[in-house]
């Protein structure tokens, strides 16, 4: 157990109790906040997997963004006052579907990574792949046409949020 | 010019698989959170946890190399598909949180409430 791996304990760690938080706290802000540390733990994650530009947009778009966003609706609809109640006879279902999720999620994992688990694959890549210059020249040279759609797929968005916000149902 | 960070350390001490199964977990989570869940704001998080989880490995296989990536001048556009994917994932994971919670809104503001379980309009 060396220095990186227990960094990469530490940071996935806590990604991964962010990400528990969101599916199991009733309270919606408070699974949002879970949702901020969880953005912010994989932005790190990212820096350490070399990705730095990545990392600064996972925290400046998620972390800084969307997450404002998510709080926004939140609190403008007063979905935090109404927690997720349970009708009394229901809580046996409740918990049967915690569950069967488990069970099914526990499948999952262990059906992909047991095939995976004896890989070994280090090649490794370029050194500043990761920096602001590489991804923009790899952007504007080799993706520039899925960059100019992905703009079009934006305004699309602006559009149809701005129709959907003004429009009277 | 800012410090590169000592990617092959990392590639050399820490498995694969440990970054692969986190995004596994993460996708995981999420999408038991989006069957469960009743709260369409949570339903929405659950998603975007499960595209991080994907930007998560994308950037996994482009650290680790994942197609026999080479340090030759056509192995850095290789080690560039990961971050690009990335990219273009954010992009749609903001469009479709904003168009999202536009409807979201919308519902709201016609019925009072957004339970997920009270929405049956659409059912025949």
């Amino acid at each position: 157990m060396n220095a990186n791996q227990l960094a990469f304990i530490a940071l996935g760690g806590l990604a991964f109790l962010g990400a528990l938080g969101v599916v199991l706290i009733p309270n919606p802000v408070r699974a949002a906040l879970a949702l901020v540390v969880n953005f912010f733990v994989l932005g790190l994650l990212y820096f350490v997997l070399g990705s730095q530009m990545m990392g600064i947009s996972q925290i400046m778009v998620y972390a800084g963004a969307i997450m404002v966003l998510f709080l926004f609706v939140i609190m403008m609809l007063k979905l935090d006052k109404k927690a997720e109640e349970v009708a009394p006879g229901d809580a046996w279902r409740k918990r049967f579907t915690w569950l069967i999720g488990a069970v099914i999620g526990g499948a999952i994992f262990g059906g992909v990574m047991l095939p995976l688990a004896s890989i070994t694959t280090r090649v490794n890549p370029p050194q500043n792949f990761g920096t602001p210059q590489a991804v923009g020249w790899s952007l504007f040279t080799t993706y520039v046409w899925p960059f100019e759609v992905i703009s079009v797929l934006l305004l699309v968005g602006i559009v149809g949020s701005i129709m959907l916000a003004k429009r009277r149902f | 010019m800012l410090e590169v960070l000592p990617i092959a350390s990392i590639t050399r001490d820490v498995p694969i698989t440990w970054f692969l199964g986190l995004g596994l977990a993460m996708f995981i989570l999420g999408g038991i959170g989006v069957v469960t869940r009743r709260n369409p704001v949570i339903v929405f998080m659950c998603i975007e946890l499960m595209l991080n989880a994907v930007n998560l490995t994308f950037l996994t296989f482009a650290a680790y190399g994942g197609s026999g990536i080479n340090a030759t001048p056509g192995g850095m556009a290789q080690a560039m598909n990961g971050q690009m994917m990335v990219i273009f994932v954010m992009a749609v994971a903001a469009a479709e949180v904003a168009v999202g919670l536009g409807i979201i809104m919308a519902i709201f503001r016609q019925k009072n409430d957004v339970d997920l379980d009270d929405m049956s309009t659409l059912r025949n």
